[in-house]
């Protein structure tokens, strides 16, 4: 037979849990189907299909430019209301979307985790990662609102993949720690849509920043999302917001959630199977 | 072939399980309430099931089990419910994690403790080939190439891009089993998917693995099913209420085990009202089962013959009546049936009113070792059934003198005489 067959030892783990990331890669092609799957499943039922990706950034961006750019005369940066919002709507979404997916993810999954062995990773990663097409979606009809608005994209755009990892890792940490959570607490994701609507107002979606003075402003992006939507503006439209150090603060603070996420998950993994 | 493909050792699994509530004092619910969330949160970030604070008890469900299979063994697992089979599939396939202990496994594992696992109804049969094939542990090039093969075996080719919340109960087990059926690991785990699906269904399972096990893989069975385990596993384990019974040839394991399980009824005796309109004219009184030596019993060794006493009254004269015993295995096969009129005696003649015994003796060396039940009926053929019983009666067959190697199909087994000339050379009969 083999000569070099690989031997597996199953025993409990102690204390420290090793992060195994090597496996995540190893199943990678089980996490792509996953990724294919919640994707098909989501346009297959709905009969809006992709629509739906672009419906809920866009009617919100109606209603904010409604009440808050023309009739509360909130500031925005010099830029029109319409597109100040939407490009911060268009990561918000892509976040706020894979929450909400990811939060029910390994218990929907539940038949899943209880029958087969794979890294549990998979779940939350697929849940997130599968927004993505939404994301490409929302910002087309982005990059339509520019060309409506007649501004030009710099050469500041090279910072989106950046900005783009950023709202990534926001995403992914959070929702590690929610998916895990939701296992032993089933009422947590009845919690999200609260959560989520108080975040979209501690983020600058609506406002500029620059309503805060320093040093609240560079603070206040402890809230990972303030130094995505920040740098989209800045990247795109060309907002004087000089978001640097927001986005270092942003980008520390996603990583420790991402980072804190992984080892929590990994250590709460061997009760999924039992409970789910 | 001795390498070892899993090795066991002392691998334990512990739950815990919440007692009923004790009445509680007001003193000790406010002192609780102040308390109880600093303790959850501790345990939360411990990472320990949030079972609430007070109410702690212990359940084994697998206490120092060991045990150790080699490549090519297929071993069968088997007990009682709650015998703790499942969870130790469920260790061994990595999905919860043992207590204590460790175990070795040395190669690739595949395991089939559902089928159908992931399916999802919105997707079509070839989506969900690909889906289930990737959560089974094949990779995409794997499934491109087995994929006109699965659906061969599956027989759903005309429905295969259709949603599979269209499929029927079968197309849909057919096609789990199809993609499970063309993994290629080198251990096999498998637990109990022949309980569900048809006769036909089970059969084609049962197939499949006899073949996978006849291509050397290792394979670990669960299964209450006697005969399929006598039928493909060459040893099997038998675990009682989370430990380990005994180990052994399958034989050997599955009569200790079915000696322990009073499961059988030794006799049926009643008087009770008949089943059909017509019963007045024939009551049965008893059925019992014997040993050639005229002991009730339960169990039957593969080398002895059986006998079946039915006692029963005859009310009114009736002409060509038939007693008649039918024999039923465990997956509800009629095995044969037999009566009385097959003695040309009773054939054509006229059945005075009176009590009457009939005893027949079911050979030796025919019923494959497992669990079977009888049913009678007594009826005037072609005219009308007069009484019938179903299922009255239930015994096991044993392994003991079951010594037919390679393991082999079928419903009977028979041990058969054969005779086997040779030509000579010169073309005559030596």
């Amino acid at each position: 037979m083999q000569s070099n067959t690989q031997v597996i030892r199953i025993e409990p783990s102690k204390g420290r849990v090793a992060l195994q990331l090597q496996e995540l890669w190893a199943y990678r092609e089980l996490l792509y189907f996953l990724i294919w799957r919640d994707v098909m499943v989501r346009y297959k039922q709905t009969a809006l299909g992709a629509a739906w990706a672009i419906i809920q950034p866009i009617f919100t961006m109606l209603v904010f430019s409604l009440f808050f750019g023309r009739l509360g005369k909130i500031p925005s940066d010099g830029i029109p209301y319409p597109i100040f919002t939407y490009a911060a709507l268009v990561p918000w979404t892509f976040f706020s979307q894979g929450l909400s997916q990811a939060s029910n993810s390994l218990v929907g999954s539940a038949n899943l985790i209880k029958k087969v062995y794979f890294p549990r990773l998979c779940v939350p990663i697929a849940a997130v990662t599968s927004g993505l097409i939404d994301f490409a979606l929302a910002f087309m009809v982005l990059l339509g609102m520019m060309l409506y608005y007649g501004i030009l994209p710099g050469g500041k755009v090279i910072w989106l993949p950046v900005l783009l990892l950023l709202t990534l890792t926001t995403s992914l940490g959070v929702s590690l720690w929610l998916s895990a959570l939701n296992v032993h607490f089933r009422d947590v994701r009845h919690i999200i849509p609260f959560l989520t609507q108080l975040w979209l107002f501690a983020t600058p979606i609506a406002y500029p920043s620059s309503l805060l003075s320093e040093p609240w402003r560079t603070l206040y992006s402890i809230n990972p999302m303030v130094g995505v939507v920040e740098g989209f503006r800045w990247a795109l439209l060309g907002a004087e917001t000089a978001p640097g150090p927001m986005v270092v603060v942003s980008f520390l603070a996603a990583l420790a959630i991402l980072v804190s996420g992984v080892f929590y998950f990994r250590r709460l993994e061997k009760t999924f199977a039992d409970i789910v | 072939m001795g390498d070892i493909a899993i090795r066991v050792e002392e691998i334990g699994k512990k739950y815990r399980i919440g007692k009923p509530e004790k009445y509680k004092t007001l003193r000790d619910t406010l002192a609780s309430s102040f308390t109880a969330p600093f303790l959850r949160v501790g345990q939360l970030l411990r990472g320990e099931v949030a079972v609430d604070a007070g109410q702690d008890e212990q359940f084994w469900a697998l206490k120092e089990v060991s045990f150790e299979v080699r490549q090519g063994d297929v071993i069968g697992v088997i007990g009682g419910n709650g015998a703790g089979k499942s969870t130790l599939l469920k260790i061994l396939s990595r999905i919860t994690e043992p207590t204590t202990g460790f175990a070795e496994i040395h190669g690739r594992v595949a395991s089939l403790l559902e089928v159908g696992t992931g399916f999802h109804q919105e997707l079509t049969g070839r989506e969900n080939t690909y889906l289930n094939g990737a959560i089974l542990g094949m990779n995409k090039k794997e499934i491109d190439r087995k994929f006109d093969e699965i659906v061969a075996f599956s027989e759903v080719e005309k429905f295969i891009d259709t949603p599979v919340k269209h499929y029927s109960s079968g197309m849909y087990l057919r096609l789990a089993f199809a993609v499970a059926a063309h993994l290629e690991p080198e251990i096999l785990i498998v637990d109990e998917v022949l309980a569900v699906g048809d006769a036909g269904f089970q059969q084609k399972c049962l197939g499949k693995m006899g073949a996978v096990a006849k291509e050397g893989r290792t394979v670990l069975f669960v299964s209450h099913n006697m005969g399929a385990i006598t039928q493909l596993c060459g040893r099997a384990v038998q675990l009682e209420k989370g430990r380990l019974k005994r180990t052994g040839s399958a034989g050997e394991v599955v009569t200790a085990y079915l000696s322990s399980v009073a499961g059988a009824e030794l006799k049926s005796s009643w008087s009770n009202e008949p089943s059909t309109p017509d019963g007045s004219d024939v009551r049965f009184r008893s059925v019992r089962l014997l040993s050639p030596d005229e002991q009730p019993l339960s169990i039957i060794n593969f080398n002895e013959s059986l006998l079946v006493e039915i006692v029963y009254e005859v009310k009114v004269p009736i002409r060509n009546l038939s007693v008649t015993c039918l024999l039923y295995d465990s997956m509800n096969h009629l095995v044969f049936e037999s009566m009385d009129t097959d003695m040309p005696e009773w054939n054509g003649c006229i059945r005075e009113p009176d009590s009457y015994c009939a005893t027949t003796k079911i050979p030796p060396l025919l019923l494959r070792p497992g669990r079977y039940h009888l049913s009678f009926a007594a009826f005037v053929e072609g005219v009308r059934v007069i009484e019938q019983l179903r299922r009255v009666l239930t015994f096991d067959v044993s392994g003991v003198g079951y010594a037919l190697q390679p393991k082999r199909d079928g419903i009977v087994s028979p041990v058969l005489d054969w005779k086997v000339c040779r030509f000579s050379e010169n073309g005559r009969m030596v």
